[in-house]
């Protein structure tokens, strides 16, 4: 548990950052809150040369409220974005996935831009970034690029940054009215990463004396189905029309003991098999189509396929709910 | 009283200093639930734990580990290691194989078990993944970490002896040239051919108690040292004192030149009940280099090397009538070994054999078990050792029977316990226990629990057919603990007794020090013992301290494990006050001018019956100590030694109860509640109590749902980090509702029974048995453990496709 040596510096500025990765090349590495890259280099997965540790940059931090998006600074902490007003009120799918990253110790040092600069996707907030259609703010020695999330996650653990990259900022579009949130994460203890997750973005109208309840959109992200996070694009066109019928609510959250003690599993009223939401239950089905999840001793494939389908028909029926 | 008292200058000085203690006010320690004295140091770390002993010209080792599970060391070639900067030697298995020794197996438990050689460090073979092939030693951790990179060796790999019953069969690959089969060991009583023969119910059943990674909040570190031909070794150990004597065996250090000393431990669950290779080595590096020498282990490094618990496989057959009473039960053990037997690895799973019967009634017994070698690292003592994987067994069984007979699973064991009457009892399985009430404890857990309420709840969800089941498991569980009868261990093939020794000394100023030869890890001692010689000798809880560990203090003990340390240890602290008292009776009668037999000795004084005159303990111990004026034959101490074997095991029991809700569609699980009924007897500190079962209860549910070492088809070990080897925290586990009640041990003074294990034997079934009760509307009768909710949900899908 002790790394192979390496070189550190602590840059002042971007600037600074950028032009040290640069000289170091290619066996340098980018130290954020450290959280996936200390244990890789105490494992001795990984040997870089010198590790550029941006997790204190001023100008990296912070979460401002911008025309039509929130920038999130990459070095911003997953604590720092739950206690932010602006996050809350503008991207809760954000908030709600990051409540679920691993504990309060990690959640204090690991960082928004770290999670996802590192491109697992068995971490929370890559699938949130590509169901939110966010934009990765990138700086290098030939200036600032800005990549698509669709385009930013390549393959495990490897993303659009090039060597000598550094991710600056996130913007994530704010989606305006009549949106519904939910993150469904099924872990199998309180600190342990998704076995799966599926984020999700549904827009409803209707409803209140509106008119029958209906989808009008929906996004759906699935975290550690594959080596990238994907999109459900099946599963996002069977929801869109679909009639939300009756004053059903959301079901079954069936956490595992690591949702805390006390509660029971919730059954939040009477949508069992064959209830309320046949359609979005129906819909849900194709979750798994086009994934290839991984085998791993906290779930085989045929299982995580299994549960793909689930936990997207759960997180659906709660993104759907009235709050 | 103190002008009285001709104590001297020096004894006049401390009574004016007000350094004397006076008597401990009118109250029962005994029973109090006191914060732990020792709880500051630990939670801050504020204290000696091995790996920060920082010693003058310290070196450190790190050790190569084999990446095989089998295979021939064809050559180690240390030499570029050895020119790195700030190494300062490097060692093959070759290197050291002259004086390198064997590690011990204290618990041969047959005549012709196979005992192989087990070189601490490998010289020509590995066989098992982790074992220490070479080592370096250098002037920090991260060069020796780093020189490590630099050894070559060449291994030629050979096949890995993983699934034990392909082990046995003859043309398996070997671990050890005399075969895989290490030993076999049979019990049987009463006419087992006849219990099964016509039985109107039969129950066959196999069982999987899934290897398990003690994972102690501090991991092993040693630290040895030598000063001219004496040396000291530290060590994050539970049996300092085992551990001189079997260190002094294998490298011939003569025992009295060999100190050993387990400073503040953090905890150890059976792992640190051992003589490891890293122990002997470091011990022999410091000897060869004439330096300190540490090692401390990292928790991957650990997770390979710890020596593992539980995995055994378990074929087990009830018979019964049709009114559910038991006839006989028949158990085939096979336990796996790992590559090599360490101290106690044989025994875990023969101490299970006399709990198989639990606390039931029975005709007759038969018990086989068949210790196999593989290519894993070595089983041996983990909380509960034997006994959670018998225990689990027939509370399994129980539940599978009334299953069968449609009976309530209370109803089925009502039918077949051991009745407070009948204490003491001999069971089928040759032990007395005396005593219990299993009744008494089920009716308390019972109304605790809310059974009829769950029971009603259970049978609305299952009408409703409710995607989310409710399942109750019941699992009224006893144990045999504080080890403890030396003619019985001896009786056992074990390799030493298992009495108890203490010394309680009173200082100058009337304060004590107790001196204790258990090795508290974590329990609490400081406190309990503390608590124990208050009352005892009248003496404030604050004026006692206790000494443990060292083995220049404590020079005498079996230390701690096998839930002891109460039921044996604090009955010999218990002895040494006892002659304490009596011979400052005799030194008071004198200072009284009263016959001995006239003092009486109430709340910390001693008084001449019917009189106001008398003597403070702490003034009878500064006369002892100024010794001016002693009666005839008296020695000028207040010391006394005291060593305690009790007759018999104690036997803890109690009725724990868990409600389980399973979804369905996922396979998860959650426990609704969770409620503990134990009867250890007397208590003396509630809290420390409360602490051992939600402790135990945790490590219990864990393996029910959480913890398995996993080796892949190679034979590498897949859970070496703690993604991967899942542990439950607090935010895992439901709120625990714990009670008593208190049958009192006969075999001690105190009436004390051992706490340490209960919780973790008890807890396991309880949870499967819940799950699997939760299943059996899908036609599910068993589930793997751990529970993973992928097998849930795959017995789910198995039984109703
Ligand atoms: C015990 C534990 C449990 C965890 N559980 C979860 C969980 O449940 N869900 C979850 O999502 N995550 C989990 N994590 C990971 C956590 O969220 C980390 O914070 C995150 O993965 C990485 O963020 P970091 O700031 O620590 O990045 P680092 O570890 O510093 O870096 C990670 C990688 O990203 C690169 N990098 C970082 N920042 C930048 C940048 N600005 N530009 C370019 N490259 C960069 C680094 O070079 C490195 O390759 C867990 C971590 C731990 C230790």
């Amino acid at each position: 548990m002790i790394p192979a040596p390496f070189d550190y510096v602590r840059p002042s500025s971007l600037e600074e950052a950028v032009s040290a990765l640069a000289d170091a090349g290619e066996d340098a590495k980018v130290l954020s809150g450290g959280q996936s890259l200390l244990p890789l280099l105490r494992l001795r997965l990984a040997y870089p040369s010198v590790l550029v540790d941006i997790g204190r940059l001023p100008e990296l931090r912070g979460i401002r409220d911008e025309d039509g998006h929130v920038l999130i600074g990459a070095a911003t902490t997953h604590d720092e974005v739950l206690r932010s007003p602006i996050v809350h009120a503008e991207c809760p799918l954000v908030a709600l996935a990051t409540a679920t990253v691993a504990d309060p110790a990690v959640r204090h040092r690991g960082t928004f831009g770290g999670s996802l600069a590192h491109g697992d996707p068995a971490g929370d907030l890559p699938a949130v970034a590509v169901a939110l259609d966010m934009e990765f703010v990138v700086h290098s020695p030939s200036g600032e690029r800005v990549v698509a999330a669709r385009d930013f996650f390549l393959d495990y653990l490897e993303t659009a940054l090039g060597p000598g990259e550094v991710l600056a900022a996130v913007r994530v579009p704010k989606l305006g009215e009549g949106w519904g949130f939910h993150y469904e994460k099924f872990h199998r203890t309180a600190q342990a990463w998704a076995t799966v997750g599926v984020a999700a973005a549904v827009r409803v109208s209707g409803g209140a004396g509106g008119g029958p309840r209906r989808v009008e959109e929906a996004r759906v992200a699935l975290t550690n189905m594959g080596p990238t996070p994907v999109r459900a694009t099946q599963v996002e066109a069977a929801c869109a029309g679909v009639e939300l019928n009756g004053s059903a609510t959301g079901y079954a959250a069936a956490t595992p003991n690591g949702a805390g003690p006390g509660a029971g599993l919730d059954t939040r009223n009477g949508c069992g098999p064959g209830g309320g939401h046949s359609a979005l239950r129906e819909a849900s089905a194709a979750a798994a189509e086009g994934t290839s999840p991984p085998a791993d001793l906290h779930g085989s494939p045929e299982y995580r396929r299994h549960l793909a389908r689930v936990l997207t028909h759960r997180a659906l029926l709660s993104a759907t709910t009235p709050a | 009283m103190t002008e009285e008292l001709d104590a001297g200058l020096v004894g006049r000085q401390i009574a004016e200093s007000g350094m004397l203690g006076e008597p401990a006010p009118d109250r029962h320690e005994v029973g109090a639930a006191r914060r732990r004295k020792e709880d500051a140091r630990l939670v801050t770390g504020r204290t000696h734990w091995t790996d920060n002993h920082q010693l003058p010209g310290m070196l450190h080792v790190a050790f190569l580990r084999s990446p095989m599970a089998h295979a021939r060391i064809v050559s180690v070639d240390t030499s570029a290691a050895r020119g790195l900067p700030g190494v300062v030697a490097a060692f093959s298995g070759h290197d050291l194989a002259a004086e390198q020794g064997g590690l011990p197996c204290a618990w041969p438990v047959t005549e012709d078990i196979v005992l192989p050689e087990h070189p601490p460090m490998a010289v020509d073979m590995v066989r098992y993944p982790g074992e220490a092939v070479a080592c370096v030693v250098a002037t920090d951790r991260y060069r020796a970490a780093d020189a490590l990179e630099a050894i070559e060796i060449d291994y030629e790999p050979l096949p890995a002896v993983l699934d034990m019953t392909a082990a046995l069969r003859e043309d398996s690959a070997k671990v050890h040239e005399a075969g895989n089969r290490a030993y076999t060991w049979k019990y049987a009583e009463g006419d087992i051919d006849a219990a099964f023969r016509d039985a109107p119910v039969l129950i066959e059943r196999t069982y999987v108690q899934q290897r398990l990674i003690p994972s102690a909040m501090e991991p092993r570190a040693v630290v040895a040292q030598s000063e001219g031909d004496h040396f000291t070794l530290y060590s994050a150990t539970q049996i300092p004192h085992i551990l001189r004597i079997m260190l002094a065996q294998v490298t011939g250090i003569p025992e009295h030149r060999l100190r050993v000393v387990a400073p503040d431990v953090g905890g150890g669950f059976g792992s640190k009940l051992q003589v490891t290779a890293e122990e002997v080595l470091v011990l022999l590096l410091a000897r060869r280099l004439g330096k300190p020498v540490k090692w401390t282990e990292s928790r991957s490094e650990g997770n390979l090397t710890v020596h593992h618990g539980r995995d055994q496989l378990q074929r087990v057959a009830l018979a019964a009538d049709a009114d559910g009473r038991l006839r006989g039960l028949r158990v085939d053990l096979l336990a796996d070994m790992g590559a090599y037997l360490m101290l106690v690895t044989p025994g875990i799973p023969i101490l299970g054999a006399f709990m198989y019967n639990g606390i039931y009634k029975m005709d007759a017994y038969d018990f086989t078990c068949t210790g196999v070698f593989t290519t894993k690292m070595p089983t041996d003592a983990y909380r509960g050792a034997g006994r959670p994987e018998a225990t689990f067994a027939i509370e399994r069984l129980m539940d599978e029977l009334a299953a069968e007979l449609s009976l309530d699973p209370i109803e089925v064991r009502r039918r077949n316990w051991i009745t407070h009457e009948e204490f003491p009892y001999t069971t089928i399985a040759g032990l007395t226990y005396d005593s219990g009430n299993y009744e008494a404890a089920t009716e308390k857990a019972l109304a605790l629990f809310g059974y009829d309420k769950l029971r009603a709840e259970q049978s609305d969800r299952r009408d409703r057919r409710d995607p989310v089941q409710l399942g109750i498991g019941v699992s009224t569980y006893t144990e045999m603990c504080g080890l403890a009868p030396s003619r019985v261990l001896g009786s056992l093939s074990y390799g030493a007794g298992g009495w108890e020794h203490a010394s309680v000394r009173m200082l100058p100023t009337g304060k004590v020090e107790v001196i204790t030869g258990v090795s508290p890890h974590g329990q609490g001692h400081e406190t309990a013992w503390s608590q124990i010689v208050a009352d005892a000798l009248g003496v404030p809880f604050e004026d006692i301290s206790v000494l443990h560990g060292d083995t220049a203090i404590s020079h005498k003990g079996m230390d701690t494990y096998g839930s002891r340390s109460l039921a044996v240890g604090g009955i010999a602290v218990v002895r040494a006050c006892d002659k304490v008292k009596e011979k400052a009776r005799h030194i008071a009668a004198h200072l009284l001018e009263a016959s001995a037999d006239d003092i009486e000795f109430d709340g910390g004084t001693f008084r001449v019956r019917g009189t106001d005159s008398g003597r403070t303990i702490q003034e009878v111990a500064l006369a002892a100590f100024a010794a001016h004026d002693l009666p005839e034959g008296v020695e000028a101490s207040l010391d006394s030694d005291a060593t305690f074997d009790p007759e018999n095991f104690s036997y803890p029991h109690g009725t724990h109860l868990c409600a389980v809700e399973v979804d369905t569609e996922t396979g998860a699980t959650k426990i609704r509640s969770y409620v503990a009924v134990d009867d250890i007897g007397k208590v003396v500190n509630p809290l420390i109590v409360a602490g051992q079962v939600h402790g135990g209860l945790a490590q219990g549910i864990a393996q029910a749902l959480y913890e398995e070492a996993v080796y892949d088809a190679e034979g590498n070990l897949l859970t070496t980090t703690m993604a991967d080897y899942l542990l439950p925290s607090a935010a895992d586990l439901p709120e625990f509702v714990t009670d008593r009640t208190e049958t009192p041990a006969t075999s001690n003074p105190l009436g004390v029974k051992g706490v340490g294990e209960a919780g973790t034997i008890a807890s396991t079934p309880a949870v499967v048995n819940a799950i699997v009760d939760a299943l059996r509307p899908y036609g599910v009768h068993d589930v793997p453990m751990p529970c993973t909710p992928e097998r849930i949900w795959r017995a789910v899908q198995g039984a109703t496709s």
